[in-house]
């Protein structure tokens, strides 16, 4: 029996087109766990929230659901904002963020997946544009459009945030907000406002991996909860807060979870992520470009 | 000569690229009064947390009381009889101060070969102890309701509860007045009389110079000094540390 | 109060219990005490390694499902009495813990809490490719329909979970009043001072981790029994994680009376809401609670009670 080649490079390449997904949808963690340390386990609450935006303006004013993510980017950079806020008097300011601050966000993110089940239903919903059929030739494979479109994005977001951390003011801050909280003070930076900037973008961007994920698939509400496990997977295994670690490990889990697909069948991914992420923390939790 | 009770070897300790704590040796003797200065950011605390096993060296071993002790967790060395206060003051918030003295005392000197302490006699311990630091009369206190002073008194009671053989005392006297300062320093001196070695890591000169028998300076991860306090102290390389070219 | 007199005073109250029940005859009591009682055993579980030592447990359903699927996997080979396939769910669970507990509580908190939402996902997977217990088709456990003694079966169920809600509470309150309940304070309050306080830190949460992970196990057991129909769906319903995180901290989790408050105050509002409204409204009214709660009274119903008493102590 020949080994399919075929089989396997496609499912490499889909696998990296899907970890160019991953990057964007891991990009918000990355932020508030890696950099800010902040356990937001609701994240992937806030991405299913950006998919049923984009939904609903797409079904109702047909307008593309990227276009309608970015125009939603300010909103959910409040949103982000606010969220933290609420974190920082009731959990953070008193010390308690470990169980109380974890219990906060658990409860956000269940009453997110609650909540969307009683407006929507469990029905999975979709949106409808120009790229999500077609696909790309590209020699002995084809690289279906609605993905490729996301991943090249994805990417573009990453390299914009990464210039913003290493360029501007702000951004230097929040990366040292994660190090040196006193130093930051001594700068005349107030590390609680920095903080918030952060963690608003962290959940901005979740309003474009939403629009991505209801390209990519057809969503319904619990849909979130396979994310939890990929998310953080994905960001420990790149090595906390190294933005150019969450593109290799996204690339990474991506194919192997691609592979897994392939071969085993779908029903095992979700444990894909978690497996590998146990694996990770058992053996080595600094990632691969930990410091 | 004894063998040391403590012995540093070839200890290093890098966090990334930063290089903290750069192949130390040191020795501390049974009985002896060591004192450790050196400049913020030298690497003391870092020594410390590699003493006590809160941090894992690069690479040296560490000898205590003839046994190596690099493998261990923390709470082991504490049993084996090396006990640490803490430069910021980490009390049991949710203890009342008396039974912030208790736990060491249950979990350390209840689990040394021996007989156990009964519940009367731990009893009669923490209110030794509290008496020993003025802290008697804040007993039923929760640690919230303390001063930053009593805090740092607190921190050294538990660190004597876990009646060790060597105690590293780290800035215990930071912020403390004229007279608690001489009032910790007969306090420790007592404990030296008493059998226990005696760490003492401290920027106040005057406290530092009274008490060590031995002085050790650290500077940028290296030890650049160990021996007489007054000789130490004019060493121009010591000099050069602390007050530029 | 000794321990001892405590046991004595606790078996008393469940005997009242059961003394009580004799006298009601509509079975849908019975089946919805269950459902509390079982949540009396889960609060106070997960409250002995998440209120004692501060380790968030989110795979409460994981712990509580092997339970449930080692029944049902026993069964298919030899039908055993519930009492002896609770000891093995408890077993099963106590050991995954301890298990899982060694390879993440060296490990942050925060990771040992992301670890048990993986560990739930994992085992959920595993068991839904597991065709021998059912997969994703699910199982059918027929229970007999009657027990000499007591009567209809469901009775017979409410006094099992009513000895093991019993049994559960006893249990946190001797941990409570033990040298384990101080270390595990310790741990709660300040790991690093702890340890060099020479308080083993690993060894006891991997104790909390298995205990709690046991108990969960062992109310797990009886499930099938009751639902009569089991699917992965259901046995690692999200309601279990939530709920059991809920209630102690809207009961209150320092103390083995908070978990118990929080689990008959929320159970009883579930049960009662589970008829009149849909269900997803009534998980939606527990996660508001919880945040809620969380955010506004961080001591809970207990905590609450006791600032009042303070303030009234005072002239």
């Amino acid at each position: 029996m020949d080994f399919p080649t075929d089989l396997l490079l496609n499912a490499v390449l889909s696998g990296l087109l899907l970890g160019g997904f991953y990057t964007a949808v891991t990009l918000g963690v990355s932020i508030s766990f890696g950099m800010l340390d902040i356990v937001n386990i609701a994240h992937p609450a806030f991405i299913i929230l950006g998919s049923y935006i984009a939904y609903i303006v797409n079904s109702t004013l047909g307008i593309d659901p990227i276009l309608t993510s970015f125009v939603m980017f300010p909103v959910f950079y409040a949103l982000g904002a606010a969220v933290y806020q609420v974190y920082y008097m009731a959990f953070e300011r008193r010390g308690q963020e470990s169980l109380r601050g974890l219990a906060f966000f658990f409860g956000l993110l269940f009453i997110t997946e609650v909540g969307l089940v009683l407006v929507f239903g469990v029905d999975y919903r979709y949106v409808n544009a120009a790229y999500i059929g077609p696909s790309l030739p590209l020699g002995f494979a084809s690289l279906p459009l609605r993905l490729l479109i996301p991943c090249v994005i994805a990417l573009a977001l990453v390299a914009a945030l990464q210039l913003f951390l290493s360029r501007t003011f702000v951004g230097r801050a929040i990366m040292a907000v994660s190090q040196d909280q006193l130093a930051l003070r001594l700068m005349s930076a107030d590390p609680v406002r920095i903080k918030r900037i952060a963690f608003g973008i962290s959940i901005a961007t979740a309003s474009v991996a939403g629009a991505f994920l209801i390209i990519i698939q057809p969503v319904e509400p619990s849909v979130g909860r396979e994310y939890i496990g990929r998310v953080f997977a994905i960001c420990v295994l790149g090595g906390m807060g190294s933005l150019p670690g969450t593109v290799i490990a996204a690339m990474l889990l991506g194919i192997v979870e691609s592979i897994t697909s392939t071969f085993y069948g779908p029903s095992w991914s979700p444990a894909v992520a978690f497996g590998v992420l146990l694996l990770t923390l058992a053996f080595r939790p600094a990632g691969i470009m930990g410091r | 000569m004894s063998a040391p009770l403590l012995r540093v070897e070839d200890l290093s300790k890098r966090f990334g690229g930063f290089v903290a704590l750069d192949t130390i040796n040191l020795q501390v003797q049974t009985g002896e009064r060591v004192g450790l200065i050196g400049p913020n950011g030298s690497g003391k605390s870092t020594l410390v947390n590699c003493l006590c096993g809160v941090l894992r060296p690069e690479t040296g071993k560490v000898h205590f009381d003839g046994k190596p002790i690099e493998a261990l967790p923390p709470h082991a060395r504490t049993r084996l009889g090396i006990a640490r206060s803490f430069q910021l003051p980490r009390p049991f918030a949710s203890l009342s101060v008396a039974d912030n003295l208790r736990v060491p005392l249950l979990y350390t000197v209840n689990a040394r070969p021996g007989p156990p302490l009964a519940p009367e006699q731990l009893d009669a311990r923490c209110a030794e102890l509290l008496q020993l630091v003025g802290l008697a009369d804040k007993a039923t206190h929760l640690p919230r309701d303390l001063t930053q002073v009593e805090m740092r008194k607190l921190e050294l009671a538990r660190a004597m509860a876990a009646e060790p053989k060597l105690l590293i005392a780290d800035e215990a006297m930071a912020g403390l007045s004229h007279a608690e300062v001489d009032d910790i320093l007969a306090l420790l001196i007592r404990l030296n009389e008493a059998g226990i070695t005696i760490v003492l890591i401290e920027h106040i000169m005057r406290a530092v110079m009274g008490f060590s028998q031995r002085l050790i300076v650290l500077v940028a991860g290296r030890k650049i000094a160990d021996g007489d306090p007054q000789e130490v102290v004019r060493n121009p390389e010591v000099e050069r540390a602390y007050l530029g070219e | 109060m000794r321990t001892r007199t405590f046991l004595v005073l606790a078996v008393g109250v469940g005997l009242l219990i059961f003394g009580a029940s004799r006298f009601v005859h509509n079975e849908y009591y019975f089946f919805a005490s269950y459902v509390v009682l079982q949540y009396v055993v889960l609060a106070t579980a997960w409250n002995i390694l998440g209120g004692y030592t501060g380790y968030v447990n989110f795979g409460t359903a994981a712990f509580f499902a092997l339970g449930a699927y080692s029944t049902v996997a026993i069964n298919k080979l030899y039908p055993i009495p519930i009492p002896a396939l609770m000891i093995v769910g408890g077993a099963v669970s106590g050991i995954v813990g301890l298990g899982m507990g060694y390879l993440t509580l060296r490990l942050r908190g925060a990771f040992f809490s992301i670890a048990t939402l993986a560990l739930a996902v994992v085992l959920q997977t595993l068991i839904t490719n597991w065709d021998y217990v059912g997969g994703s088709r699910g199982a059918y456990t027929i229970p007999p329909m009657k027990v000499p003694l007591i009567g209809p079966y469901i009775e017979y169920l409410f006094v099992i979970m009513l000895g093991l809600a019993v049994i559960a509470v006893v249990i946190a309150r001797a941990i409570e009043h033990s040298r384990l309940g101080f270390g595990f304070a310790t741990i709660r309050d300040d790991e690093l001072a702890a340890e060099a306080s020479g308080v083993p830190t690993l060894r006891l949460k991997l104790i909390a981790t298995s205990l709690s992970g046991a108990l969960m196990g062992m109310a797990g057991a009886p499930l099938p029994y009751y639902v009569t129909y089991l699917d992965p769906a259901s046995g690692f319903s999200l309601a279990y994680a939530v709920n059991s995180i809920a209630m102690p901290l809207i009961g209150g989790t320092t103390v083995w009376l908070g978990p118990v408050i929080g689990a008959l105050f929320l159970g009883t509002i579930q049960q009662v809401a589970t008829v009149t409204i849909s269900s997803a409204l009534n998980l939606l009214i527990v996660g508001l609670l919880l945040v809620g709660f969380v955010i506004v009274a961080p001591n809970g119903i207990v905590g609450l009670v006791q600032a009042r008493l303070r303030r009234r102590g005072q002239p």
